[in-house]
């Protein structure tokens, strides 16, 4: 049997993104929730809640962006051109985010700046991140291997929409954390927020998904044509059984339901992009076989890969465990 | 101002910029991850509790130099695509995999581990703890392995073929991965994080004992560092000449350019210790020169010929005054490391090393040494590489982004600011912690609050004390 190498590669990357934006997509949205939660305690509570975690997290986009130049160069040699700005955008909020997790607490006169930084910091992120989405969702045209539109073209109200979106489901994934790890008052007020941010996250997810359709012919035919548009039933449908599950998980005080129905939206939201992607790899200029590496990088990589992706799962799993249960707020405290 | 620059010129400037930031971290992370795993060991060998305050005290630096470690880090791994997307495109089926490896082999095992060894201790228990450690100390260095094993392709490229398309095509991963001068530079570079580190704790310890405070631990970790200073040095140097003449074998230009050498020399070559290259003339003026040096040192032998820039077209010489410079700063540093190690062995000797109060010093002023000798070294071997980014097949010119010069400057600008801000900080807050010698369990609130890394208040122990305070960590 012929492996289609490009294909099994696409799915990976696809796997490491998601695994990306589900993951650190709850420790950004710590930081965007920051300004709701004022209190000196109730912020190192938070950030305790992640700490031990982010910087595993954030691997996975590093695999993202080194994967995609290791089995898809073209694509990472177009894409990042045309994306210029939210690419910088994005790393300079990730540094002052990252930076934050320890600067913070070595000092008491600037803490306010190292708040502001990791708060800030996990917006600016989270916002850049849609705006990558929305700008390869509406297409980058590519020539000779190069990308060949202009300086600002990522910037578009749909773009736009899709950076808002994205902040709002960073958020809801960040209240429904903080309402599975944390106690009391804190928890309290996360559920307030997180029942917020889920008509935020749907309101948001609805208009991006009526839009999509229009940007391009595919995105319409994928949606609304047979057999293709049973998925157009079928995904609306399971995103309301996570709607369900999610606001009764939250009433009814079941406190780790609300971040797995959290996180059920962003996987059914995460493969609509895909139902409406495939088989491009940056539309509607390369597909996945077009902006593939040869043949001989993609095997080389993969035999490592099919090894150390399921051990990477199993550690990163392992530490998750050890820092089970909901954060002690007297841990800091002693 | 920017207009009298071009795109290339200004994307070379960042990615200068970006790595030279980027690299003094690595450097000082792989050194200290492993004096972590060392400290912990002995720890739990000897139990004796100094080991257990030294490793406490420098994981509280080894968080803030990793967390910077990490962020300047993923600038680099998006700026190929943003600035030097056609190298990405050529080069990328090759080195694009090595750095695949090093995320899925290396970055997720020290991140992975990392929040257990910061945070961990009192979760899982001791032996589980230095396992951690020792994961993340082994992450750093699996982590250098790939990353010198791309940028050493970059430099003796072996193991391709070029397709229609002008993209490098792997024929033979073995002859790619361990590419001529693979082992050299590796060894090179983690000998140098090793000594960057040595001197780091060094001075610190040189500084405390100096200042008098808390002298067991001080001379503890001036001893260790004073060792580690008297070993490895020579070793470097030695490790040096080795790379020196793998790199005359396969990149001489960039030897012509360190040495100094415009013309050729057919019967033995002198040593020029200083001068000012005058590229415009095709001579170093000023020049102290060693007859016959040159050849005995790169041939072992006083009338070997050795040849000169003369013999290269002058659009392919690399820039000579800048390696130059930055190949003696790099030697002398080394020296001096030596020079130090050998001093310690002597009062060691002498029975005067905790007292010998010029050594101290010396030790506080070589502190940055390290980082300024693996800074030079790095320009030596990159400067040295131009004007090609893999060396002989693609120019610097023919790999940069299709971009404007204005967004590059834009960019450029953003990131010197945040970089200053941000790492100056950093910078700071870790000088401020090595000033404190680790200090009894309980934090001295008033200072403000010293934990180590979020969690933990104070130095994490498993002593009686803390441990019944702290029973409910296992839940």
């Amino acid at each position: 049997m012929e492996f289609d190498l490009p294909f099994i590669w696409a799915g990976i990357i696809a796997f490491a993104v998601l695994a990306y934006v589900i993951l650190d997509g709850f420790d950004l949205g710590v930081g965007i929730l920051f300004p709701f939660f004022p209190e000196k305690h109730d912020r190192d509570v938070m950030m305790n809640s992640v700490a031990p975690v982010w910087d595993g997290n954030e691997t996975w986009l590093v695999l993202g962006g080194g994967g995609l130049m290791a089995v898809f160069p073209l694509a990472y040699a177009t894409i990042l051109p045309a994306l210029y700005a939210p690419i910088i955008a994005m790393v300079i909020g990730l540094i002052f985010r990252g930076v934050a997790f320890e600067y913070r607490w070595r000092t008491r006169r600037a803490e306010y700046l190292w708040n502001w930084a990791f708060s800030g910091g996990s917006m600016l992120a989270a916002f850049a991140q849609g705006i990558t989405l929305g700008a390869l969702v509406q297409g980058i045209p590519v020539e000779n291997r190069a990308y060949v539109g202009g300086w600002w073209d990522w910037l578009t109200p749909f773009s736009i929409m899709t950076g808002i979106a994205v902040v709002v489901g960073y958020a809801l994934l960040g209240s429904t954390w903080l309402v599975m790890k944390t106690h009391g008052d804190l928890a309290d007020r996360a559920r307030d927020l997180a029942l917020k941010c889920s008509f935020g996250t749907i309101a948001a997810m609805g208009i991006v998904s009526l839009w999509t359709p229009f940007l391009e012919p595919q995105y319409l035919d994928r949606w609304f044509g047979f057999p293709t548009a049973i998925f157009s039933v079928i995904v609306p449908a399971l995103v309301l059984g996570c709607l369900y599950a999610l606001i009764t998980g939250i009433r009814s005080r079941h406190d780790s339901r609300p971040f797995l129905a959290a996180l059920g939206l962003f996987v059914l939201g995460y493969a609509g992009i895909g139902i409406s992607f495939y088989p491009y790899m940056v539309p509607p200029s390369l597909t996945i076989w077009d902006a593939a590496a040869p043949e001989e990088s993609l095997s080389f990589l993969l035999a490592g890969a099919l090894v150390l992706v399921p051990i990477i799962l199993a550690y990163t799993a392992y530490s998750y465990w050890v820092f089970r249960g909901k954060v002690d707020p007297e841990e800091g405290y002693h | 101002m920017f207009e009298s620059f071009d795109a290339t010129l200004l994307a070379r400037f960042q990615f200068a910029f970006t790595v030279s930031f980027h690299i003094i971290f690595p450097a000082f992370s792989i050194g200290l991850a492993s004096y972590l795993a060392v400290l912990e060991g002995l720890w739990l060998l000897k139990k004796d509790e100094v080991y257990l305050e030294l490793f406490n005290f420098w994981k509280t630096i080894f968080a803030v130099a990793f967390g910077m470690g990490v962020v300047s880090g993923i600038v680099m791994s998006y700026q190929f695509g943003t600035n030097w997307s056609v190298f990405s495109d050529k080069a990328g089926p090759i080195i694009g995999p090595l750095m695949g490896y090093e995320v899925l082999t290396a970055f997720f095992l020290e991140a992975g581990f990392l929040g257990v060894m910061l945070f961990g201790l009192n979760r899982v228990g001791p032996k589980l703890h230095f396992l951690a450690t020792l994961m993340v100390a082994i992450g750093t260095l699996i982590s250098a392995t790939w990353i010198l094993s791309a940028n050493s392709w970059m430099q003796t490229p072996a193991g391709f073929a070029m397709n229609e398309a002008g993209q490098f095509i792997p024929v033979d991963w073995w002859a790619i991965v361990f590419n001529p001068s693979f082992p050299y530079r590796l060894t090179h570079m983690v000998l140098a994080a090793y000594l960057t580190t040595a001197f780091v704790v060094g001075a610190c310890g040189a500084w405390h004992l100096i200042r008098k405070t808390a002298p067991r631990r001080a001379r503890k970790m001036f001893s260790m560092a004073m060792w580690m200073a008297a070993i490895v040095a020579p070793i470097q140097i030695f490790a040096g000449d080795m790379h020196g003449l793998n790199t005359l074998e396969h990149q001489p230009a960039k030897v012509m350019a360190m040495e100094g050498h415009y013309q050729s020399h057919p019967d033995g070559a002198p040593l020029i210790l200083f001068g000012i290259p005058n590229s415009v003339e095709k001579r170093v003026d000023y020049a102290i020169e060693v007859p016959k040096l040159s050849s005995l040192i790169l041939k072992h032998d006083l009338n070997a010929p050795l040849a000169g820039l003369d013999t290269i077209p002058e659009e392919l010489h690399p820039p000579v005054g800048i390696v130059f410079w930055s190949f003696r700063v790099m030697v002398g540093l080394g020296f001096a490391m030596l020079g130090i190690g050998l001093w310690s062995l002597w009062c060691r000797y002498r029975g005067t090393l905790d007292s010998n109060v010029w050594l101290h010093r010396a030790a506080v002023a070589m502190g940055p040494a390290g980082f300024v000798a693996v800074l030079a070294g790095w320009v030596t071997t990159e400067v040295g590489r131009q004007p090609y980014t893999v060396y002989g097949h693609l120019l610097t010119a023919n790999s940069v982004a299709p971009i404007a010069a204005p967004a590059v400057a834009a960019s450029l600008i953003a990131f010197i600011i945040v970089y200053f801000f941000v790492f100056g900080a950093g910078t700071f807050y870790i000088l401020r912690l090595m000033a404190r010698l680790p200090r009894d369990p309980m934090p001295d609130l008033d200072e403000g609050p010293l934990r180590s890394s979020g969690i933990m208040p104070g130095p994490a122990t498993l002593s009686t004390h803390a441990s019944t305070h702290g029973g409910h960590h296992g839940v």
